[in-house]
């Protein structure tokens, strides 16, 4: 059987996902840039014109889309790299638990933000 | 039956001039991936000074004196600032080009040709930043 050229679990999702995210990021991730450089520019950039974007239930879902699906390919990422570079045995542990944490954290700040211009309040603490 | 061998560590960069074109696109894809995802949480806590906007005198928000507005229109008046979003972008490109050079191998397309392909994505990335540098570059002064 010929050599397998992959960190991946062979048949595992987390392959498939990174493929499935990576598919979605192409297309938003050059959107963002093309929207927020091109279409309007950085040193234009005010609370209110961002405010007025995220208060569109379209672009607001689709920035949290981004942040999820971005903060999962990028995580997900490292994680495979560093596996490619020989993390085994406890350390992998520690480093699963140190990216999880790190995800969470990201996760949680992206949304307090997005809500912050939407003007959501979902809980007192967000 | 193929013959089985230790491979070893992938990395093993102690041997990069014997890297070929698809080992250099591996590099470079890890490369950029390790500064987008360093720049996407910089990028959040950076935009988190909206949470002190949004809590502020809505005449402060109005006359674009908020921390959001402020600290983002500061940042963007700085040269290096700029030149680094033009690295940002120039990083991004190449991830989004020969991500989706591999998404196409992964779906067995284009696998023979997966060097030049790489030399394609190299060339597009280049013309894309040097185009964009005259909007990326706008409004600020040395």
């Amino acid at each position: 059987m010929a050599e397998r050229y992959s960190s991946f679990t062979k048949g595992g999702r987390l392959w498939l996902w990174q493929r499935i995210t990576a598919a979605f990021l192409i297309v938003v991730l050059a959107f963002h840039f093309f929207l927020l450089h091109f279409v309007h520019h950085a040193d234009e950039v005010t609370f209110a014109m961002s405010a007025g974007r995220m208060q569109q239930w379209s672009y607001y879902s689709l920035m949290i889309l981004f942040l999820v699906t971005a903060t999962f390919h990028g995580v997900n990422g490292v994680y495979n790299a560093l596996v490619n570079a020989g993390l085994t045995g406890a350390k992998r542990r520690v480093i699963q638990v140190v990216l999880g944490v790190a995800s969470l954290l990201l996760l949680v700040q992206g949304v307090r933000t997005a809500n912050a211009w939407a003007g959501i309040d979902l809980l007192p603490i967000l | 039956m193929s013959q089985s061998y230790d491979r070893g560590l992938i990395e093993d960069f102690g041997r990069w001039r014997e890297f070929s074109a698809g080992m250099w696109a591996w590099i470079f894809h890890k490369f950029t991936g390790w500064v987008l995802i360093g720049y996407l949480f910089t990028h959040v806590a950076v935009l988190s000074t909206a949470l002190t906007s949004a809590s502020a005198d809505p005449a402060t928000v109005a006359a674009n004196q908020d921390l959001y507005t402020q600290t983002i229109q500061a940042l963007e008046s700085l040269l290096i600032v700029r030149i680094l979003e033009v690295g940002l972008l120039a990083v991004a490109v190449f991830h989004i080009l020969n991500g989706t050079r591999l998404l196409l191998v992964d779906l067995g397309l284009g696998l023979g040709s997966q060097d030049r392909s790489f030399y394609a994505s190299l060339i597009l990335t280049g013309a894309i930043v040097v185009a964009s540098v005259p909007t990326f570059l706008a409004g600020v002064s040395l």
